[in-house]
């Protein structure tokens, strides 16, 4: 699949916003996902510290 | 010493429940009464134009027998919960299922059978007539036990817990979508000319595999509240 | 249960699973990395654009993977909600909690993805089909399953009634998946099959494969990662201050 230029790329053929839309709302979700278990590791991981 | 058969514990079980809510007649009522005031809600909110009311009747009569049969749930377990009634039972040798199907019976009897009864008067009022109005009360005769079933899984899981009302509803209500979406559908499509066989048949079948399967999980669901 | 010369029970309780999941979570984390990289580039590279739909057609790449995960981690987390029934194991239990959340996600993108590829195709961001009404209530069933944990404050009692009910739950999705099947008997006519129509481009089918695959490794890493801090958080006992098994928690005291 050739794209003519990022600018096409970007337009999908006039569906852009509703392909962008549904990628970025999915990796939004990922990202989020694996932030949120980040923190949640840390929180653990600090409380454990001072359980003694 | 003679065992009860499981039939005879079975009557036994509806026979008490029913001479408890007889008891307390105010139950019943509330039940009719909550179906009469939203069924009225909604020509009062959508206003009286008949072809409108006409086509929204399956729908918000459907919702409303559904709505009933939620706000009652909290009363299947709840009293031989707190009496410690429902342990005993835990401890007798017939099958809890079989119990259970006893209490959830004499629960549609209490709320669900009010509502079907009464469904053809409110049919009328909302200008369902003919063929629509005897599949509305066929669906609800079929659907209503369904509900009680599934609810009284719902019951079993929340019982005692904080904000149960609440989260039974949560529970239940996903639950209770397809019977909702067979029910109406078969008034609907007896309106519409297409006949209602298809989703009555649908609705049947439902019953059966809730008969089957909900006893088996309300009962499950109780052991687990009383541990 | 020495087919492959590993005692796998061994692995059944927390503190021998906890280093092994451990262990596995990179790994998964790069496949998925890759696996969607690939995905990616090919469906958005290599795939050719749809005669009918255009490039909206794209969002399948998303879409699809997204729903299929909904509908297989419910069946996974019902499967570890009926083993720790049966067996009473803890650990079981603490798996069908971490899948939850991620299952969860799933079914809100493939609704989210499925609207926004519904408007441009059918005009419609919503119909209320059958397939999309099953998804929307599986959400609820995921929330139930989440929520009637979080409500009980017993957390053996809070384990079986959240295992019960999503065991009962379990029968939607058959419903989900089958429905256009069985709908399209009912009422004739009905709404666009996502499956049916004309044949897919291989390229498309291999891009669609890919990304699911990446998905699914993705809820593995993320409910491997999940379950390793429910381990922790749950079994804070004395005894674990001392001789820890979990030995990257304890290095960092």
């Amino acid at each position: 699949m050739q794209w003519g230029s990022l600018t096409e790329f970007l337009a999908m053929g006039g569906y852009g916003l509703y392909v962008w839309t549904s990628f970025s709302a999915t990796a939004l979700c990922m990202v989020w996902e694996v932030l949120a278990l980040w923190r949640r590791r840390a929180a653990v991981r600090a409380e454990y510290r001072d359980v003694s | 010493m003679n065992q009860p058969s499981m039939f005879e514990a079975l009557r036994g079980i509806i026979q008490r429940d029913l001479l408890l809510a007889m008891r307390r007649r105010s139950d019943v009522a509330m039940s009719v009464f909550f179906l009469v005031i939203v069924a009225s809600l909604f020509p009062l909110g959508v206003g009286p134009e008949p072809t409108v009311l006409r086509t929204i009747a399956p729908g918000v009569l459907w919702v409303a027998a559904l709505l009933a049969c939620l706000l009652s749930l909290g009363r299947v377990f709840t009293a031989d919960y707190l009496d410690g009634v429902l342990e005993q039972m835990l401890l007798v040798s017939q099958p809890l299922a079989v119990l259970v199907v006893g209490k959830v019976f004499a629960h549609w009897v209490i709320s669900g059978l009010p509502v079907v009864l009464l469904s053809p008067l409110l049919g009328l009022q909302f200008g369902l007539s003919g063929e629509s109005l005897g599949v509305l009360v066929l669906s609800l005769l079929l659907g209503t036990p369904t509900l009680s079933m599934i609810g009284g899984i719902g019951a079993a899981l929340v019982l005692g817990v904080r904000g149960s009302g609440l989260l039974v509803a949560l529970l239940v209500l996903p639950l209770y979508v397809p019977v909702l979406i067979f029910g109406a559908g078969a008034v609907t499509s007896s309106s519409a000319g297409i006949g209602g066989e298809a989703n009555l048949s649908l609705l049947g079948a439902c019953l059966v595999l809730s008969l089957f399967f909900a006893p088996w999980a309300t009962a499950a669901a109780l052991r687990i509240a009383l541990e | 249960m020495s087919v492959t010369g590993v005692n796998w029970l061994k692995y059944s309780s927390p503190q021998a699973f906890y280093p092994l999941a451990g262990r596995m979570i990179p790994w998964c984390a790069a496949a998925a990395s890759v696996v969607m990289g690939v995905g990616l580039y090919i469906g958005f590279f290599v795939a050719p654009t749809d005669f009918q739909q255009g490039e909206a057609y794209r969002i399948i790449f998303v879409h699809v993977p997204a729903a299929w995960m909904s509908m297989f981690l419910y069946v996974v987390m019902a499967v570890w909600a009926g083993l720790g029934l049966g067996l009473n194991a803890r650990l079981s239990f603490m798996m069908a909690q971490a899948i939850a959340p991620t299952g969860a996600m799933f079914t809100f993108l493939a609704l989210l993805t499925g609207a926004m590829w519904g408007k441009p195709t059918w005009g419609a961001w919503w119909v209320w089909d059958a397939r999309l009404t099953s998804e929307l209530i599986l959400l609820f069933q995921y929330a139930g399953v989440m929520l009637l944990r979080t409500s009980i404050d017993d957390l053996r009692r809070a384990d079986r009634a959240s295992a019960v009910f999503a065991l009962v739950g379990v029968v939607n999705v058959p419903i989900i998946y089958f429905s256009v099947r069985w709908w399209n008997t009912l009422h004739q006519g009905a709404s666009v099959s996502m499956t049916a129509g004309s044949k897919m481009a291989a390229t498309m089918l291999t891009a669609m494969l890919l990304m699911t695959v990446g998905f699914w490794m993705y809820s593995i890493a993320v409910t491997l990662a999940r379950v390793r801090c429910v381990m922790v958080e749950r079994e804070q006992l004395p005894a674990w201050s001392k001789q820890s098994p979990m030995p990257d928690v304890a290095e960092a005291r």
